[in-house]
C-alpha cells in the first residue's frame, strides 16, 4: 500500500503534537458527537438492527470465505454488460492501468467522485506526474485538495476544518484551479457550498473522463453501486464518456438482494440518515444514457495478505461507514492524520498494518492506538471485533510470528522498540495469574500517588512520553469493592477523593 | 502471469483454511431481519412517504389524475421557468397547462445545454416509504440519468399508491439490475462544513414530489 503519509511520525508523536492543538479538538470533538447523537437514533428507529448486523457480517464473511469463486463471477457479469475488466496486484499496477486508460482517450483531465482506494493508491499523484489533472469532486475532498491537506475521516475528509479556514482556501486556492471563488466571499456554509457549485459545475459539465470508486459490486449481476449525499457521485458517473472504476477486490457481494441489508445499515450507521440522498446502480453500460465506455480496476494491493489472516480477515467486511471513528475515544482527541494512512480511527488502527504490514514505525504502533473500550465493535455494521484483531496485531509487532506478505508465508521477527512491551506482556501475564500481587501493586500505587511522576522512567518512557499518565485513584477499585459491599453501603462514596 | 492468475492464486492459498464442504450462500446468511418494519395500511403508507419525503426537504404536493396538469404547472409558474426537459415518454397530458418551452431528452444534447434548462418533470419506477426515497429507472418517462441531475428543479411525479412500496427490501425485489438506477432521497445536500446541512451542492437543488392518485388503471 502506496499512500503512507510521507515522512509520518509514528502515531504517539503525531496524536501527541494533534492532542494539543485545540481547534483541531474543538472541531473533532463537535462533530464526531453530533454524528454519534445523531447516529443512535437513526438505528434504534429499525427495530431489526441486531439482524441486519448479523446478516451483513455474514453475507460479507461468506464472500471472503469464497472471494475467488466470486471475483470471477463478477468479472463475467461485468463483462457481459458491456465493461472491461482489470486486474491490479498493487498500488503502482493500478496506477499504471488506470493512467493508461486515461491517456488512450486522449484526455488530460479526470473529474472523480470521493474514493477511499484510489487515495489509498495514492491515484491523483500518479495521474499528476503523467501530466493529468484529476480534480475531487466531493465538497470535502475539494477543500483537501485546495487546501493541500490529507483527509481526516472517512466520511467527512475536512472535518479538522473550520468554516473560517475553508473560507479562507476557497478565496486563495480557487483561481488556480478554475474558476475563482466569488469576489467577497463569507464564512457561511451555504456561500461557501455555492461557491464550490460554480467552481465544480464548470468542471462537470466539460468533463470526459469519470473516476470513480463504488461502495459494493453484485457478483450475480455485474453491478455497481456508489452511495453519495451531494450529486457530484451522478455528475461523475453519468457525464462522462468514459468511466472507470477502481475497486478493491473486497467489496463483493454475491446478489442483488444482499443490497437490502447494507442499504439499510450504511446510511443509518454513516450519515445517521434513513437514505443518503442519492444512491447510483450501474451494470455495464447503457446505450444513450451514461458512460459508453466503462473499466473496472479490481485492487488487491494487500487484501490476500489480510485474507490470509484468519484473526485479521473480518476487517475485510469494513464497508467504510466510518461509524467507529465516531465513537472512538483515541481518535477524537488524536484526529484522523495521526494515523498516516487514509484509513483513520479503530479501522485504519487494524486495516493499514495488514495492508501495509508492520515493518515501519508508524504501522508498528497503529494497533497500540486504541483503548481498547470497545466502542467501536459495539457500533460496527458489520460487527467487526476490531479489539481483538488490535490485540492480535500487538502480539505480532511485540513477537512477532507468521504472516503473509506479497502472498508468501513469512515469519515476522519481533519489531524493534517493542522490548518494553514484550516485557509488560509478559509482566501482564503473570499478574494476572497472580491476584494476591496484582492487589499489592494497585495499593501500593495508591498509596505513593504523590509521588508518582507525569512521565514514566525507564523502559515506560517510550510509551509515556506521547501520554499524560492517569492519576492514580486514592483507593484501588478491589478495595473499594470490598470496603462499601459494591457500592450498596456507605453511599459508595472514596474516601479522600477531591 | 498475469495480474488475474496472480491475485486469485493468492486469494486461493489465503483461503486454505476454508472446506470445500464449508456452508453454501443459501444456508450462510440468516434473513431473520423484517421485509418491512410496522403494520400499516395503504393509506398510512402513503402518509408515511410523504412525511419521510418532506423531512428530508423534499416538497410534497398531492393531487389527482384531473388535477395532475394543473399542479404541474403551478410548480413551474412558481419556480418561474420558462423551459422544461421532457423525457420521450412522459404522458403528454401531464404539460398541458404550461407553456414552458419543452426541450426534448436527445443523445446529443451536451451538459452545457442542460444547464441552460429550468426544470425537468419525470415519472419514476417506484418510491420507498420508510426512507422517502424515489427511485428512476432510465425508463422513457424517466428519460436518461443526467436530465434530473443537470437542471436545478426537478418535478417527480409517484403514482399513489401502486408506485410506492413499504421498504428497501420491496423495493429491491421489484427493480430491475440491469437497469441504471438513481435513488433520490430529499434534494442533494452536504454537510461537509462544521456539520451544517446545506442543499445543493451539485444536484437539483428543488425536488419536488406530485403524489398523483387515480393513475394507476
Ligand atoms: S469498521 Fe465497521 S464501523 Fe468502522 S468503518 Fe468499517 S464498517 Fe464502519
Amino acid at each position: 500500500m502506496s499512500g503512507t503519509f510521507v515522512g509520518m511520525p509514528a502515531f504517539p508523536k503525531a496524536a501527541h503534537e494533534a492532542v494539543h492543538n485545540t481547534t483541531l479538538r474543538g472541531n473533532l470533538r463537535h462533530a464526531t458527537h453530533t454524528i454519534r447523537g445523531k447516529r443512535a437514533k437513526a438505528v434504534t428507529e429499525v427495530s431489526d438492527w441486531a439482524e441486519l448486523r448479523e446478516a451483513g457480517k455474514r453475507i460479507k464473511d461468506h464472500t471472503l470465505r469464497h472471494l475467488d469463486r466470486y471475483l470471477v463471477q463478477l468479472e463475467e457479469s461485468v463483462t457481459a454488460a458491456g465493461g472491461t475488466v482489470h486486474w491490479a496486484a498493487d498500488a503502482d499496477e493500478a496506477n499504471r492501468i488506470v493512467t493508461y486508460l486515461v491517456k488512450a482517450t486522449g484526455e488530460s483531465e479526470v473529474v472523480k467522485v470521493k474514493s477511499m482506494a484510489t487515495q489509498e493508491i495514492g491515484l491523483n499523484e500518479a495521474l499528476e506526474a503523467e501530466g493529468i489533472h484529476a480534480y475531487e469532486t466531493d465538497l470535502a475532498e475539494l477543500i483537501v485538495q485546495l487546501g493541500k491537506d490529507r483527509p481526516s475521516h472517512i466520511l467527512v475528509p475536512a472535518i479538522h476544518r473550520n468554516r473560517g479556514e475553508i473560507r479562507d482556501i476557497f478565496a486563495r486556492e480557487m483561481s488556480e484551479w478554475g474558476r475563482p471563488a466569488p469576489e467577497g466571499l463569507t464564512d457561511t456554509p451555504a456561500e461557501l457550498a455555492e461557491a464550490a457549485r460554480l467552481h465544480l459545475r464548470e468542471k462537470f459539465l466539460r468533463a470526459k473522463v469519470g473516476v470513480s470508486g463504488a461502495n459494493f459490486m453484485v457478483a450475480e449481476t455485474g453491478t455497481l453501486v456508489v452511495v453519495e449525499s451531494e450529486g457530484n457521485g451522478r455528475m461523475c458517473l453519468t457525464l462522462p464518456e468514459t468511466l472507470i472504476s477502481v475497486v478493491g477486490i473486497e467489496k463483493i457481494v454475491p446478489t442483488w438482494q444482499d443490497l437490502e441489508v447494507f442499504l439499510q445499515t450504511l446510511p443509518r450507521s454513516s450519515t445517521a440518515e434513513r437514505m443518503n440522498p442519492y444512491t447510483s446502480t450501474w451494470t455495464g453500460t447503457t446505450d444513450e444514457d451514461g458512460p459508453s465506455t466503462f473499466h473496472l480496476v479490481l485492487i488487491d494491493n494487500g487484501r490476500t495478505d489480510t485474507l490470509a489472516d484468519e484473526v485479521g480477515r473480518q476487517a475485510l467486511r469494513c464497508i467504510r461507514c466510518s461509524a467507529c471513528l465516531n465513537v472512538c475515544p483515541v481518535y477524537e482527541r488524536a484526529g484522523g492524520h495521526a494515523y498516516g494512512s487514509v484509513y483513520p480511527g479503530p479501522i485504519g488502527a487494524i486495516l493499514s498494518p495488514q495492508l501495509r504490514g508492520t515493518a515501519s514505525e508508524i504501522d508498528a504502533s497503529l494497533p497500540y492506538a486504541s483503548s481498547l473500550c470497545g466502542a467501536c465493535y459495539e457500533v460496527c455494521p458489520v460487527a467487526i471485533d476490531i479489539p481483538e484483531v488490535l490485540v492480535h496485531l500487538r502480539e505480532r509487532v511485540a513477537q512477532g510470528g507468521p504472516a503473509t506478505e506479497k502472498g508468501n508465508k513469512v515469519v515476522l521477527k519481533p519489531a524493534k522498540g517493542h522490548a518494553a512491551e514484550r516485557a509488560a506482556m509478559r509482566a501482564a501475564r503473570w499478574a494476572l495469574s497472580h491476584p494476591g500481587a496484582l492487589r499489592t501493586g494497585q495499593r501500593l500505587a495508591s498509596r505513593t500517588r504523590r509521588l508518582h511522576p507525569r512521565t514514566l522512567p525507564g523502559p515506560g518512557k517510550a510509551w509515556s512520553a506521547s501520554r499524560d499518565l492517569p492519576a492514580v485513584p486514592a483507593e484501588p477499585f478491589r478495595d473499594w469493592w470490598q470496603r462499601t459491599n459494591g457500592g450498596r453501603t456507605n453511599g459508595g462514596k472514596q474516601e479522600g477523593t477531591k | 502471469m498475469s495480474s488475474r492468475e496472480l491475485i486469485l492464486g493468492r486469494v486461493r492459498r489465503a483461503l486454505a483454511d476454508v472446506r470445500p464442504d464449508d456452508t453454501p450462500y443459501e444456508q450462510a446468511v440468516p434473513r431473520g431481519y423484517l421485509r418491512e418494519h410496522g403494520d400499516r395500511i395503504v393509506e398510512e403508507t402513503v402518509e408515511l412517504l410523504a412525511e419521510n419525503l418532506a423531512d428530508y426537504r423534499a416538497l410534497v404536493h398531492r393531487t389527482d389524475t384531473d388535477g395532475l396538469a394543473g399542479t404541474i404547472a403551478g410548480l413551474l409558474a412558481a419556480h418561474g421557468s420558462s423551459s422544461v426537459l421532457v423525457p420521450p415518454g412522459l404522458p403528454q397530458e401531464w404539460l398541458a397547462g404550461t407553456d414552458a418551452a419543452r426541450v426534448a431528452d436527445r443523445v446529443e444534447s451536451t451538459p452545457h445545454e442542460l444547464d441552460q434548462v429550468d426544470s425537468v418533470v419525470t415519472a419514476c419506477a417506484l418510491a420507498i416509504a420508510e426512507t422517502g426515497t424515489i427511485v428512476l429507472d432510465g425508463s422513457p418517462d424517466q428519460g436518461r440519468r443526467r436530465i434530473t441531475l443537470v437542471p436545478d428543479h426537478h418535478i417527480c411525479v409517484v403514482r399513489v399508491p401502486d408506485q410506492v412500496v413499504s421498504s428497501v427490501p420491496q423495493a429491491l425485489e421489484r427493480l430491475d439490475p440491469t437497469r441504471p438506477l438513481t435513488w433520490i432521497s430529499g434534494p442533494s445536500a452536504t454537510s461537509d462544513i462544521e456539520l451544517d446541512r446545506v442543499e445543493g451542492v451539485h444536484g437539483p437543488r428543488t425536488l419536488e414530489v406530485v403524489l398523483v392518485t387515480g393513475g394507476g388503471d
